[in-house]
């Protein structure tokens, strides 16, 4: 198993609040589990995890439904603090700092560590406000820079040429993967470090998922993701990395060509020829 | 006739049945109306709605009892409005699973089955007495406020149990507090529906009698209240009054002022449905 | 700061929800103390057991049976009218009606009961009564007759809404399957749909009675205000409620005895629909788990 993963090549950017930046400037995140454990009232959703993941690369997390791969993916930005009868032991270190420390605002981590979820879940408001919100949530109300920066990110996901005219139209009129496409947008306003997605493409046509799958693969180049996915093509077009869980363990982890060409144990074999799953 | 025969016809005839009982309901709904209609459409001209109370029903009026009922409705609202909503936001949002959410369950389902009289009652002792409030309009709409506080809280949690918990997700991920998100997200979502249950309440409290009556509304003002602290009468207990008096001229003129009581819920009714499927549309 | 600022707004909501709980205990405080200083003067025997309500004349007694039974007796009319018109409506409108029709019968039912209760006293009065003098001789001008008939006619939409939306929640399954079999929409619909659904069907039975006990002004103004303990529903009789309120139009003064006395009637009241109530919100719980 191939758990210390080589990290590094920090290059580091003090982020100016409320600037834009470019995000392959920022500070790289390197993410590191130590011994992750996570109950659900009495049930042991994840057994133990270690696990390294490196920036700038796409790390795919596969396995059958309720293997817990979609639970340790919540687990990086807290998305699990909200259910009830959720506890959990172990470290997650971003960038060396724990983030269950009970110090950790919860928030500002969130605005380090976007997520894209299943379904395309665009707010009830304008194109415009859909991106702009987390700026306003953060406080910002310099319009010309709240402007700038939602233009940056609908270009960033390719989204500006066909919504250049009607940005005050409901998010909701827009199609299912220009919804998602807005979703991504919505995340990079922000100016996460890392962006993760929680099976991005399981609702979208193929059209729309090549494009989502593109922008994955441009998106790669400033920012850390990790995507689950129930599709095993799509894990091998667009990660560097796979994670194969099952039942609440990491089985094996490692590039994902090797993976995919020569795994290690029979269990990650069996299901990527797909003989259950 | 054998038994599918039979089995067919019975089927007809509870049609029938089923058809009449509905009808039957709405004639009644519409005969009701229509009688009051004729009792009373020709008592009401301008003069009758600012004219003051009078021992002669020719020239009685519902000026004062239509001024209480505009208080009453008034007070009660911000009173009811951001207590009832802030109530069914705690519930439906930060609450967890355990005692005190059932008790505040149990309890507030309770609550809307209680007579109304019953908090009467309580206005009478609490609000009238211990605090000195007196036969207030104050006092009045502090009663009804307690009364239409569970519906508000349902109404506010049903429409808050509506908005789809993506868009909760959504904005947590983005790095809102869970207020920010309950202020940007949930609350313009579910406004609709909160609007819609408000509203409700609100018509029912325009309608009630039996508490402002315990609580010692007057059925005689002779002026229209002009700050919280003073007496007052509200329109159905002037109908009541009315409705009480031998002469035919009173009749008559409880018809009338029924007419507007009526007009008042069935408008505010109307608007609250309005919302409602306005709502509903945008929610899908 | 921030943190501070949420954690404020959250006191702030709980506290708003914690008035509900005051409410009750404030309710049952006020009924309980001033009903223990009238048992303390009245006996809790003679309550239960007299059967006269006197506490307004010279000759004083304090029997809540009268004032029970007339409460109870323009109940039980109520429901013998709104029961088998609401029930027969939700069925028809589930299982019989168009949607359409249906979509704009329930809110137009639904408008029985946003009629303020006032407008059906003077409904039940000038209207009813008198059409039924017609039929009845010797109907007294205040009767619980027409005061329980009016009072049925406007708690219809409680039995029909509620259980129409128990009927309409019984999967369609279920009903194919007795389709399948042959069976009449009627027989799928008593056989399969209503068994189905009875959780249903008893809350909002019971949801409209406890509303017929507590209701006040329909009786006031069409029953009388003669306490009499009696089953016939030619003559006047006198409910809890408007007892209460027959006592809050006079001049009673705070402290007496005759002052309690709207208390002690007023707890029996809160007793009675606090049972009801309870009953129904049990009922309700167990049908939820069964359907989620």
């Amino acid at each position: 198993m191939a758990k210390e993963i080589e990290i590094n090549m920090e290059t580091i950017t003090e982020q100016i609040p409320g600037k834009l930046i470019d995000p392959s400037l920022k500070k790289k995140s390197k993410i590191e589990v130590k011994d992750v454990k996570v109950w659900y009232d009495d049930f042991n959703a994840i057994k133990g995890i270690d696990m390294n993941i490196k920036p700038n690369t796409v790390t795919a997390f596969i396995g059958p439904s309720g293997c817990g791969k979609s639970t340790f993916l919540r687990l990086f930005n807290r998305m699990n603090d909200y259910i009830e009868g959720f506890r959990m032991e172990g470290k997650i270190k971003i960038n060396g700092d724990n983030i269950y420390k009970k110090k950790v605002n919860v928030e500002e981590l969130r605005k380090e560590i976007g997520m894209v979820f299943q379904k395309p879940n665009p707010f009830p408001k304008s194109i415009f406000d859909n991106v702009a919100y987390g700026l306003k949530i953060q406080g910002i109300t310099d319009k010309q820079l709240i402007e700038e920066r939602v233009i940056y990110c609908l270009k960033q996901v390719a989204l500006w040429d066909e919504v250049k005219d009607d940005l005050k139209k409901s998010g909701m009129a827009l199609s299912g993967g220009q919804q998602q496409r807005l979703c991504i947008a919505r995340t990079l306003a922000v100016q996460p470090s890392i962006i993760l997605m929680d099976e991005p493409t399981s609702a979208l046509d193929p059209i729309s998922t090549a494009k989502v799958e593109e922008l994955i693969f441009k998106l790669k180049e400033k920012y850390t993701i990790i995507i689950v996915t129930h599709n095993m093509q799509q894990a091998s077009r667009i990660s560097d990395y796979t994670a194969f869980f099952y039942l609440g363990e990491l089985i094996e982890y490692n590039k994902t060509k090797t993976i995919f060409t020569n795994p290690e144990k029979q269990q990650t074999e069996n299901y990527i020829t797909g003989r259950f799953g | 006739m054998n038994n599918i025969q039979k089995n067919r016809l019975k089927d007809q005839i509870f049609k029938v049945w089923g058809i009449g009982c509905t009808l039957f309901a709405l004639i009644l709904l519409a005969f009701f109306i229509g009688d009051i209609l004729i009792d009373g459409i020709m008592r009401i001209d301008w003069a009758f709605i600012i004219d003051l109370p009078s021992r002669k029903p020719e020239k009685a009026g519902i000026y004062t009892a239509l001024m209480g009922s505009i208080w009453i409705l008034f007070l009660t609202t911000i009173i009811a409005f951001p207590i009832g909503v802030a109530a069914g936001v705690y519930l439906e949002e930060y609450s967890k699973k355990n005692r005190l959410s059932a008790i505040l369950e149990i309890n507030i389902s309770n609550l809307a089955g209680v007579p109304s009289i019953i908090y009467g009652l309580l206005g009478l002792e609490v609000f009238v007495r211990i605090m000195g409030l007196g036969a207030s309009v104050l006092a009045g709409s502090l009663t009804l406020s307690l009364l239409i506080l569970p519906i508000i809280i349902v109404a506010t949690r049903e429409a808050i149990k509506a908005v789809p918990k993506s868009i909760k997700d959504a904005s947590y991920a983005l790095g809102a507090s869970k207020w920010q998100t309950i202020w940007n997200q949930v609350l313009p979502a579910s406004s609709g529906g909160i609007l819609t249950g408000v509203i409700l309440a609100l018509s029912r409290a325009v309608g009630e009698t039996a508490p402002l009556i315990v609580v010692g509304a007057l059925a005689y003002v002779p002026f229209a209240p002009e700050s919280p602290m003073d007496d007052f009468s509200v329109l159905p207990i002037q109908i009541f009054n009315w409705i009480s008096r031998p002469q035919h001229g009173f009749i008559e003129n409880a018809a009338a002022a029924i007419i507007i009581l009526l007009l008042i819920t069935f408008i505010m009714n109307g608007i609250a449905v309005y919302f409602r499927n306005k709502w509903q549309k945008k929610l899908k | 700061m921030r943190k501070i600022k949420e954690l404020v707004i959250e006191k702030s909501l709980l506290t708003s929800a914690l008035i509900t709980i005051a409410i009750t205990i404030g309710i049952v405080l006020v009924l309980a103390i001033e009903a223990v200083q009238f048992f303390s003067e009245v006996s809790i025997i003679d309550f239960l057991t007299d059967t006269q309500w006197t506490p307004l004349f010279t000759d004083k007694h304090y029997g809540i049976l009268p004032l029970l039974s007339g409460t109870l007796l323009t109940s039980f009319i109520a429901i013998s009218v709104a029961l088998p018109i609401g029930l027969s409506i939700s069925i028809y409108l589930s299982e019989y009606a168009p949607k359409s029709f249906r979509k704009t019968v329930k809110p137009l039912l639904e408008l029985l009961a946003a009629v303020p209760t006032v407008v059906y006293g003077f409904f039940a009065l000038i209207v009813v009564t008198p059409i039924l003098q017609q039929i009845i001789p010797g109907l007294s001008g205040f009767n619980s007759l027409s005061a329980g008939f009016v009072m049925g006619i406007m708690i219809i939409p409680y039995i029909s809404s509620i259980s129409e939306d128990a009927l309409h929640a019984v999967p369609n399954a279920l009903r194919e399957a007795s389709f399948g079999m042959g069976a009449t929409k009627l027989q799928t619909a008593f056989k399969v749909v209503v068994p189905a659904a009875s959780s249903g069907i008893i809350v909002s039975i019971i949801l409209a009675i406890s509303r017929a006990i507590g209701e006040t002004m329909i009786v006031a103004i069409a029953a009388g205000q003669q306490p009499r303990l009696t089953l016939d529903p030619t003559v006047p009789v006198e409910t809890i409620t408007a007892y209460i309120v027959q006592v809050s139009l006079g001049d009673v003064e705070h402290g007496s005895v005759e002052y309690r006395t709207i208390f002690a009637a007023g707890i029996t009241l809160f007793v009675l629909t606090f049972l009801l109530n309870t009953l129904s919100y049990r009922i309700r719980k167990k049908y939820q788990e069964r359907y989620e």
